[in-house]
């Protein structure tokens, strides 16, 4: 049984992500007013208005204007994740971050992940789906992600029901588990990539420490984006890629204390930490 | 290639740019498989949507799947399309043989959208002082169309279970009183809808008593026909005014349009 320090974010983040799930189920089922409607489009305590950008990008390429509303709801999820909680939303809201997360952990435990890292697919993919997405959605008058995303089959089906949704979920896990490790998350996803894109300058990031770093590769092994640690043993800097989703693994493992979260800025070591 | 430090650079610059191609052709791949899945949700004439719904194209395009109208739902009768039902997925819509629209007086569900897929302006009038005030009467899910063939009151068997049950009863469905010709003693009460007033609720389809219902809702744009410009009621004042701003010129071309009317009366060769 390994120390609670070496999880304490993961769980944190199976409660947010769980609670935030129970929440939009109780105003459904309960009609509980704390958390109404989906990811896609949400209310707080019946007044805030939350909106997916993405989405509300999309249907702009689709000729469509939105809300005001829905578009105050954007502007503050955009400013949110843009300029404090980086991409998160990835790790700690996104559920299907759980499943992908599951077939990653099975990977590691059936051996799946020693023979083969699957085929070779470029991170960059999911800037070009954002493109397509965008192209399709010009084409089609329709927001084309949002009539396939799993992220949308997943929490929707949740709340409101599955369907048949449940197959483009499997299809994902599965991909993650045989064909490609953090294929889906890590490659695939748009909306990731948005993140990635619009929280390149978000305030809260994870430190590194080269002085106490022993190079043991533990946080490279379990980072979901590896490529946003090249600084590892070379310089003590903060992890500045939007691809990093602040899930705060590294962290955990980390035996030298040579990881924490703190903020891009003050370069100062321990007493910027806020963790 | 080139000659020198150009053969240094190349080899970067080609790859980036053998990259981009790559990229490109593989999202136009993508691209093209995609669209292809999205025409098909494009296609449910049938399908019946909330209170205030903007029109069907630009109602796929801004709805964003969210569930809020769903939820406002104080009957429970709005459902969400889940994958599978056969309707595109994450929509609001209705089954009115199953459970019909209640038509709240402050529709809860046209109001709680975020995004203007359902826009309260559709189901509002203005009031004296020119504010916009609310009135269901004013919605337009769908029109109640009657299969005469199979209802019993077009048969000659009293029934009047739509009738009684309408919402806007003796404005959006009537009972027109004819002789029964076969008994030749008896009275047909013929239920009779009229689309100024029908909203598309849905409460007759519920309330009908033959095994699949006689009277049903379907989106206006399949129940309704459109006159044409040229046929005018002259003995309605308010049709009259259909041809205000009309242009004469003919847009009928046949071979026979091409002769003079006259000719072709005269001549004998029709």
């Amino acid at each position: 049984m390994p120390a609670f320090r070496e999880f304490k974010f993961l769980a944190l983040r199976r409660i947010s992500q769980i609670s935030i799930m129970l929440l939009f189920v109780s105003g459904n089922l309960l009609g509980w007013h704390v958390l109404r409607g989906n990811l896609s489009t949400s209310k707080v305590l019946n007044s805030v208005p939350l909106t997916d950008p993405f989405a509300v990008l999309q249907i702009f390429a689709a000729r469509h204007l939105i809300s005001g509303e829905a578009l105050v709801g954007a502007l503050i999820i955009v400013l949110f994740f843009g300029l404090i909680a980086g991409r998160s939303f990835c790790s700690w809201v996104c559920p299907l971050n759980m499943v992908t997360d599951l077939a990653n952990w099975l990977r590691k435990k059936t051996g799946l992940d020693a023979s083969d890292n699957g085929p070779v697919i470029s991170r960059k993919t999911r800037y070009w789906v954002i493109v397509t997405s965008l192209a399709v959605s010009l084409a089609t008058g329709l927001a084309a992600f949002e009539w396939i995303s799993p992220i949308s089959m997943l929490q929707r089906g949740i709340i409101f029901g599955m369907g048949m949704g449940w197959t483009m979920i499997l299809a994902v896990f599965l991909f993650d588990l045989f064909v490609k490790k953090d294929g889906f998350c890590g490659h695939l996803c748009p909306l990731g990539g948005f993140y990635s894109l619009t929280t390149r300058f978000s305030l809260v990031r994870v430190r590194h420490s080269q002085e106490k770093c022993t190079l043991c590769m533990k946080c490279l092994e379990i980072c979901p984006e590896p490529q946003v640690l090249p600084m590892l043993g070379k310089t003590s800097s903060a992890v500045v890629s939007g691809e990093c989703t602040n899930c705060g693994r590294c962290v955990e493992v980390c035996s030298d204390n040579a990881m924490k979260f703190g903020t891009r800025f003050f370069p100062g070591e321990n007493k910027t930490s806020i963790v | 290639m080139g000659c020198g430090d150009k053969e240094e650079k190349m080899p970067e610059r080609r790859k980036f740019l053998f990259d981009m191609v790559r990229g490109l052709g593989a999202a136009t791949v993508g691209g093209l498989a995609w669209t292809g899945v999205l025409d098909g949700k494009k296609v449910y004439a049938t399908i019946l949507r909330p209170p205030g719904a903007v029109p069907e194209q630009e109602f796929l395009a801004t709805c964003t799947k969210c569930g809020l109208c769903v939820e406002a739902c104080p009957f429970k009768v709005l459902l969400l399309a889940k994958s599978g039902d056969e309707r595109p997925v994450g929509t609001p819509y209705f089954q009115m043989r199953e459970n019909p629209c209640r038509m709240c007086r402050d529709i809860p569900c046209t109001v709680s959208c975020p995004t203007g897929a359902l826009s309260p302006l559709l189901v509002s009038n203005s009031d004296e002082q020119g504010r916009a005030r609310l009135n269901v009467n004013l919605t337009k899910i769908g029109l109640a169309v009657i299969d005469r063939e199979t209802c019993i009151a077009y048969w000659g068997i009293q029934c009047d279970a739509c009738y009684r049950a309408c919402p806007l009863i003796d404005k959006a469905i009537t009972v027109e009183y004819t002789k029964n010709e076969r008994t030749g003693k008896h009275a047909m009460l013929a239920p009779v809808v009229h689309s100024k007033h029908c909203t598309g609720c849905g409460i007759c389809e519920h309330a009908c008593v033959t095994k699949k219902a006689s009277i049903f809702v379907l989106p206006r744009e399949l129940a309704m026909g459109e006159s044409s410009d040229r046929y005018i009621r002259g003995w309605d004042n308010a049709d009259e005014e259909r041809m205000q701003g009309l242009s004469d010129e003919t847009t009928t071309k046949t071979p026979r349009s091409e002769k003079s009317p006259l000719d072709y009366l005269n001549k004998g060769d029709l």
